[in-house]
């Protein structure tokens, strides 16, 4: 009997907010142990949550990126549960009235649950949660810092629409790409900014009813969610092919033994204790306020990708570059619109623009190896130097000189010469031409007496060429451009030796 | 005798120095030493403290300063947060446990010149009507030292009663204001929920809480509640509504006004004595000019088994950050569930770990719907008696109590008697809308005070202080004093 996985994903994101969810404490990553902390996310007694109301807006915002409804109420629960990284010992969550349900995301895949090249993942609700505290085990103790006691958390519930471990992959990186672009968390997967949870059932193809739902959790990384579906999914059919039952429980992820190990069982699972927190006023988003959320949602990626393919007649892989570096694709489309050849624009800008950039990176940082700013400082600093927002030449620039290679004013063996120099100095295209004296040479006059000079120098090609080898015309060519120091125009010394040759 | 003047009366004589606040403080701290070793009201006081407050305003009143409390000796219940003062909740959990900030109804008041003196003594959490489940001893009515205060608040009813302080603050979840201020015969009241912000109030039940003051008459009342009120950005269930000046609402005239007499409150367990003081009083409002409608709140009987659940199930969460890890009494467990049931097994008393595992059965699985929900959707049927009873009447009238203050041990065996002297004063809290306890007689032997109840509209503390007023003018219960 053939077996099927189902697949469901829970997402938890932090928000990219100043403060935190309930009090002004800085929504920081990285500070000393219990100094981003109040009264409020210490759950000192007497203190109240107050909602941030730019976690409010990027849950809002969430939703419309991913295609959910907007329900004109919405409300925070208590989630009831002792543990020390909690520190109120419940945790603010929204249970069954979120601020956004029904939604989609749409991806590019191909494979296993595919249609024509995508997959689509339904979105049951993405609601606003608190994190808690973090604990760290030591010799026999244990310390909890509560610097991310607090911080907005956005649980993105998926459907079990997912069918394999791949899948499950790329709905990931659609959905951190859509998080980044939006700008709703930086999804920094090591500063913990997104964990994922897996739950997994398997059936027999062509059955109906859900098999025991199995969460896994504990993985670290995308690649880590994809590794741990395709052993859980192994592991299950396994069980039920050699006659075993499964029982809904949790379990656990081991990312070094690469294999899940029971944590708990369905009879053993919390009872929450969910109802509404009292200590606050439910929400209901006016039409306003929803108007001025709506008014920040950007393009999505696939959306962008496939109008840069349509409007701009981009191949496929062009248009994936533009889509996930949404800053340069904005440059492209800054200048496409005024260019005749859109595909030559993407081509500089993706084979040229992009490595000169990465290149003066990398000088940026190996000349100063031991600046004070450090690591991450370092790096942005770089960023910064190099980046799109600090060329020296404007993006006109770009234009003039696929302008000069249409006219052929000048060959593309000079567009890179000129290139080089207007990202080094800033100068404009044409200025530098005239200075390097890089213009062709396509007065015919001077053509010819190089070309007569070629032939007469080079019997043997001459030769060759009269006796039907037509590829030695190249060698000759390539003469004359000697000849010319590289100036002079291609196409036309062919039709002149051709000429010459022929008679 | 300085410690038994009323706010009004104080602020007055230090406005025009006749009087320091020096004197004051140091009046109400001697009638601490004189009587509190009986009465116990505080838990503790820091004499030095408070007299170096009143130093300090002192020196503002001679300097021009001009505040509305400026110099007067206000004392708090042991659940308000005050910044450097110890904070128990007359329980053990907290161990010595001390404020690291200020509520902001006492911020306000310490803006208004109040001086923020002691620790009153209360049932712990605020759980119980008679002031007995304090981990610190019981508080004793300064009318009969041989009977309960009331509760929860019984230690901040006391202290005014007792002149050991100018004005006090409880907190009101259920009538943990308004019965005690009955029992001890001073005013108490319970603003609408949402006039005074309950940051640094410590929760016992968040949707009922409200702060609120005791004093001794109306106009100190009204006085507190104009200080207290007002929308923060701390508190997002306080209400952004304009703040009065209350006591214009003071007129002594009620010609016209409509009050409601719900005939569900007539009940068979109401003492006679209390009955006929009510009576009293209702005739009394018809001599002023009011009129008496009766009314019908035809949910009443529901109101203390909605409130049991409801209260219950928000206070078994609300307690729960009484854990032993980050401050408070702690006993060691060899992992965290260990730790957390020795100390707070420790730490609670009875009454609080009878309502924290009722609390928790009401919101477990599987009881949720049956218990929870229906209690909320009950709340909401009470609510709408009152307010389909304020579409034709101003105010509603009750008594406050079943019965004058009973004897300490009396009911403290058994929970359901002492959770129904409650019945006239859960429906309010349930409803969310203000209610004030105002003296309105005595029983005869012993002597022991009446209270009687006045119930307002939401967000019309106005009109209740107006009644309440003119019905203390006419009838000066409140100027009589315990025998200490």
């Amino acid at each position: 009997m053939e077996y099927e996985a189902v697949i469901g994903l829970e997402t938890h994101v932090q928000l990219k907010t100043k403060s935190k969810m309930w009090c002004g404490c800085a929504n920081q990553f990285g500070s000393e142990p219990n100094t981003n902390v109040c009264p409020v996310c210490l759950g000192m007694p007497g203190v109240l949550p107050v909602p941030n109301e730019e976690a409010l807006r990027k849950t809002v915002l969430t939703g419309f990126l991913l295609n959910c409804e907007i329900p004109r109420y919405a409300k925070f629960d208590r989630k009831n549960y002792f543990y020390p990284d909690a520190s109120k010992n419940y945790q603010l969550t929204q249970y069954d009235k979120p601020s956004t349900a029904n939604g989609f995301v749409d991806f590019e895949f191909n494979g296993l649950g595919s249609v024509n090249g995508m997959g689509k993942v339904r979105i049951t609700r993405a609601h606003l949660e608190e994190d808690v505290g973090k604990l760290t085990h030591f010799d026999r103790t244990s310390g909890v810092d509560f610097n991310r006691a607090g911080v907005p958390l956005l649980e993105i519930v998926s459907e079990p629409d997912i069918t394999g471990a791949d899948m499950a992959y790329e709905y990931l990186n659609a959905l951190k790409e859509i998080l980044l672009q939006g700008g709703i968390s930086d999804c920094d997967m090591e500063k913990g900014m997104v964990r994922c949870d897996v739950n997994i059932s398997v059936r027999p193809v062509g059955e109906k009813t859900l098999g025991a739902k199995i969460e896994i959790k504990n993985m670290n990384s995308f690649s880590g969610v994809r590794r741990a579906a395709e052993y859980e999914i192994a592991r299950q059919i396994e069980v039920v092919k050699s006659g075993g039952k499964l029982i809904q429980s949790t379990r656990r992820w081991d990312d070094v033994a690469g294999i899940t190990e029971e944590m708990r069982t369905k009879e053993n699972a919390h009872d929450y204790r969910y109802f509404p927190e009292p200590d606050m006023m439910p929400l209901a988003p006016t039409d306003a306020w929803l108007a001025e959320v709506r008014a920040l949602v950007v393009e999505l990626p696939i959306a962008r990708k496939q109008r840069f393919m349509r409007d701009y007649q981009l191949p496929a892989s062009d248009a994936e570059v533009f889509k996930s570096n949404v800053e340069l694709g904005n440059y492209f489309e800054g200048i496409a619109k005024q260019s005749k050849n859109p595909k030559a624009m993407a081509n500089w800008i993706i084979n040229n623009l992009l490595s000169k950039m990465a290149e003066a990176a990398k000088t940026a940082e190996t000349s100063d190896p031991f600046s004070p700013s450090g690591g991450e400082g370092r790096d942005e600093g770089a960023r910064a130097d190099t980046g799109l927002a600090t060329l020296k030449f404007p993006p006109s620039a770009l234009l003039e000189l696929v302008a000069l290679v249409e006219a052929k004013t000048i060959s593309s063996a000079a567009a890179q010469q000129v290139f080089a120099e207007m990202f080094t100095t800033g100068k404009a295209p044409a200025a530098i031409v005239q200075e390097k004296g890089l213009a062709q040479v396509s007065d015919t006059g001077a053509l010819e007496t190089f070309c007569d000079e070629a032939i007469a120098a080079n019997p043997a090609p001459v030769t060759d060429y009269k006796a039907g080898k037509v590829a030695a015309l190249n060698s000759l060519k390539g003469q004359v451009m000697k000849l010319s120091k590289g100036k002079a125009n291609p196409a036309l010394v062919g039709e002149i030796l051709e000429r010459k040759l022929k008679a | 005798m300085l410690n038994q003047l009323t706010i009004s009366e104080l602020a007055a004589k230090l406005l025009h120095r006749k009087v320091s606040s020096r004197e004051a403080m140091q009046a109400c701290l001697d009638q601490i030493a004189r009587v509190d070793g009986t009465i116990h009201a505080f838990i503790s006081h820091n004499a030095a403290d408070a007299l170096a407050q009143a130093d300090a305003a002192d020196k503002q009143i001679a300097s021009g300063v001009i505040k509305p409390l400026l110099g007067v000796p206000i004392a708090i219940k042991d659940v308000l947060a005050v910044k450097g003062q110890p904070l128990n909740c007359a329980s053990k959990i907290l161990g010595n446990f001390t404020s690291t900030y200020d509520a902001t109804a006492i911020e306000k008041l310490k803006a208004a010149g109040a001086i923020i003196f002691g620790r009153c003594n209360m049932d712990e959490f605020a759980m119980g009507s008679s002031t007995e489940n304090s981990a610190f001893g019981v508080t004793r009515n300064p009318w009969d030292t041989s009977r309960i205060p009331g509760g929860s608040s019984g230690g901040s009813a006391a202290a005014v009663a007792a002149d050991e302080c100018i004005a006090s603050l409880g907190t009101d979840t259920g009538g943990s204001i308004r019965q005690p201020a009955a029992l001890c015969g001073v005013v108490g009241m319970k603003p609408t929920y949402g006039r005074i912000s309950r940051y640094g109030l410590v929760a016992f039940a968040s949707s009922l809480d409200q702060i609120g003051p005791f004093t001794k008459d109306v106009r100190d009342s009204a006085i507190l509640l104009g200080a207290m009120s007002g929308v923060d950005p701390r508190d997002s269930t306080s209400v952004p509504q304009p703040v009065p000046d209350y006591t214009k609402a003071l007129t002594g005239n009620v010609r016209g006004l409509k009050i409601g007499l719900p005939k569900e409150y007539m009940i068979g367990g109401l003492d006679a004595e209390v009955k006929a003081a009510v009576d009293t009083a209702v005739k009394k409002f018809t001599e002023l000019g009011a009129e008496i409608v009766e009314i019908s709140l035809p949910h009443t009987d529901y109101a203390v088994a909605v409130y049991y659940i409801i209260a219950t199930a928000e206070a078994s969460s609300n307690l729960a950050r009484f854990d032993g890890i980050r401050y408070g009494a702690r006993i060691e467990g060899n992992d965290p569930l260990e730790l957390y049931s020795k100390t707070r097994g420790a730490g609670f008393g009875d009454e609080v770990k009878r309502r924290i595992i009722l609390g928790t059965y009401v919101l477990s699985s599987g009881y949720h719907d049956a218990y929870y929900l229906q209690a909320q959707k009950v709340r909401t049927l009470i609510r709408n008696d009152f307010l389909k009873a304020f579409e034709t009447v101003d105010a509603i009238i009750t008594p406050t109590t079943p019965t004058a203050a009973f004897k300490i041990g009396e009911k403290s065996g058994d929970p359901l008697q002492m959770y129904l002297s409650d019945i006239f004063t859960i429906s309010c809290n349930l409803a969310g809308i203000p209610g004030i306890s105002v003296p309105c007689g005595f029983t005869k032997n012993p002597k022991l005070p009446i209270g009687l109840q006045l119930l307002g509209k939401p967000f019309g503390e106005e009109t209740m202080l107006r009644l309440a007023h003119a019905y203390e003018q006419a009838t000066a219960w409140q100027r009589e004093k315990p025998p200490l």
